[in-house]
């Protein structure tokens, strides 16, 4: 009798194909259904953050560089609002397909597997991501905030961050045990980032050991990227910011993968 | 091809609980199978493992002579799978669940278009088409969720407990819609816990039960072999129990079950009960035909399975 040799399935390589594209465009024709109540939080908040912060508290601020406040936040803005999109769909909103929709269930009953599955919902999540950076930009660009037309590049741009703070979410909810579990990754991740991600204030400000944690959080560098875009000051360092995010992009993507099969394939 | 599916010695380990436990059997095109048991006893998972979902731990299975580990995407690509829970996109209409769905199997856009017509109209749901998930009875989502599996023409429609659920009229419905697609030459495995459903529809069963197959047949063939053709439960107070269960025992063609305050007698022959020389009073006893539950009961035991 010959022995059949069984691959443990958390060895296998990951079986990723095109049909990606299909949950892509599952998703999207879910959001083009909603579009509506989908958009109302994204076109809003921006704008009242913006007349808040950057006319209101803006007028009391001198940055000592001639730069106004709201010159200042807005390349910020234009970087952690699509951290928030893409976040948010891999975080609450694959998680409610996942376990309440039992979408991915309906999925992988046909040709999909379930690495298309979890592709397509980080190709989902950039795309969020890229909606929210279009808005932002042509908000900030009609309101004189933008220097330089490099800005135009933050659109092709936005995709990186964007898979990366997806594929970071999906992999939080990849062991997140409920819904309201993922309070704890928005909490303590997501919102500390939004606010000392170097938005709202230059990171210098801070003292050293915390400009060191600075380096390790995603948002800090495409922060950076995004400023050197709209002022057409571009650096060498942000190269480096770019392939900071690429690494961690890829690194997360294939954790999510790995993780997400660990927990629905059994 | 004289088998469809064909599983040999299949195992399904989670941990150190064993789901399935080594069972083999063997589908013929065209057939309805299901697959009987209590909770528990492995019907699902034999199921999942069928629909290439779940790996599969030991020995062998092969759905349309391809091996479920090599090839889950071209055996997918053949199977329409109606799974326990409904999970529609409540977010989309009924049309739209069908076409998201058929994009899943690459299908170009004029042919699903033109299966969602046809499946629309054969499920009553055709002037439902752009009414959303949550507006439809359960019988209508069950319908709907039936209709989306057929949306790849599978040449094989898997059904988990496709009537738990519905009521009275729409489970008619649903078993007349299964037997039309019988009739199209559907291969259907299906689980079940209703022994009126699996006489309904099943050409071939199978009783699982703690992830082993105990027993295999047709319906009737299961009913006669451990059952006969009569049951009769008597109903006597528990002094004349023991006397009448001695009886019973020496009566010829006689099988006695005690069970709590009833005991069932299986009868092998035609007439073969005799109430009157068991010296049993005529209202204390109920005639009824030997059915499919009875082998269950039997077969798989009357403790609560939880």
């Amino acid at each position: 009798m010959t022995a059949i040799a069984v691959r443990r399935p958390a060895l296998r390589r990951p079986d990723v194909s095109l049909r990606a594209l299909r949950v892509w465009q599952r998703n999207r024709d879910v959001y083009l259904r909603l579009w509506k109540s989908e958009l109302v939080w994204p076109l809003v908040e921006p704008l009242v953050t913006l007349f808040a912060l950057g006319v209101g508290l803006g007028g009391l601020v001198d940055l000592g560089s001639g730069q106004s406040y709201i010159e200042f936040i807005a390349p910020g803005l234009l970087a952690v609002w699509p951290m928030w999109s893409a976040s948010a769909e891999c975080g609450w909103g694959s998680f409610f397909r996942m376990e309440n929709q039992r979408t991915y269930d309906a999925i992988v009953a046909t040709p999909v597997s379930i690495e298309d599955v979890i592709t397509g919902e980080i190709l989902w999540g950039a795309t969020r991501a890229l909606i929210s950076s279009t808005y932002i930009l042509v908000v900030i660009s009609a309101w004189g905030l933008v220097d330089s037309p490099l800005a135009v590049l933050v659109l092709p741009l936005a995709v990186l961050p964007g898979v990366m703070f997806a594929s970071i979410s999906l992999s939080y909810t990849s062991v997140a045990w409920s819904i309201s579990s993922l309070n704890y990754f928005f909490a303590v991740f997501i919102t500390p980032m939004f606010w000392l991600g170097g938005v709202f204030f230059p990171l210098e400000r801070l003292p050293e050991w915390a400009q060191r944690v600075a380096w390790w959080l995603p948002a800090t560098h495409a922060v950076d990227v995004y400023r050197g875009l709209t002022s057409g000051n571009l650096e060498w360092s942000h190269l480096g910011d770019v392939a900071w995010i690429l690494v961690a992009g890829v690194i997360f993507y294939n954790i999510a993968v790995l993780s997400m099969r660990r927990r629905l394939v059994k | 091809m004289s088998e469809i599916i064909r599983a040999r010695d299949l195992v399904k380990r989670y941990g150190t609980f064993t789901a399935v436990d080594g069972i083999s059997f063997s589908m013929r095109p065209g057939e309805c199978f299901g697959f009987l048991g209590p909770n528990g006893a492995g019907k699902t998972t034999t199921i999942r493992m069928i629909t290439c979902v779940s790996p599969v731990t030991a020995g062998e299975l092969t759905v349309a002579g391809m091996d479920v580990r090599r090839e889950p995407r071209r055996i997918k690509a053949i199977l329409g799978v109606v799974p326990q829970e409904n999970n529609l996109d409540p977010d989309l209409s009924v049309r739209q669940n069908l076409r998201v769905y058929g994009r899943y199997f690459d299908l170009p856009p004029r042919v699903v278009e033109e299966r969602i017509d046809e499946s629309l109209a054969l499920f009553q749901l055709s002037d439902r088409q752009n009414d959303r998930i949550a507006s439809l009875s359960s019988g209508m989502r069950r319908r709907l969720t039936i209709a989306r599996g057929l949306i790849n023409a599978p040449k094989i429609l898997v059904l988990d407990e496709p009537t738990t659920g519905l009521d009275p009229q729409a489970r008619h419905l649903v078993w007349q819609k299964l037997r039309y697609l019988r009739s199209q030459g559907v291969t259907m495995p299906i689980t079940t816990h209703y022994m009126e459903e699996a006489a309904h529809l099943c050409d071939r069963i199978v009783i699982m039960h703690q992830g082993k197959i105990i027993a295999e047949g047709t319906p009737l063939e299961l009913v006669e072999r451990f059952v006969g053709r009569q049951v009769v439960e008597v109903h006597v107070g528990e002094g004349e129990r023991g006397p009448l269960l001695d009886r019973l025992a020496a009566a010829e063609g006689l099988t006695a079950e005690e069970v709590e305050d009833i005991i069932y007698v299986y009868v092998r022959a035609e007439n073969g009960f005799d109430a009157a020389a068991l010296k049993l009073d005529a209202a204390k006893v109920v005639y009824r035909q030997a059915n499919l539950e009875d082998v269950f009961l039997r077969l798989t035991g009357r403790g609560l399975q939880e």
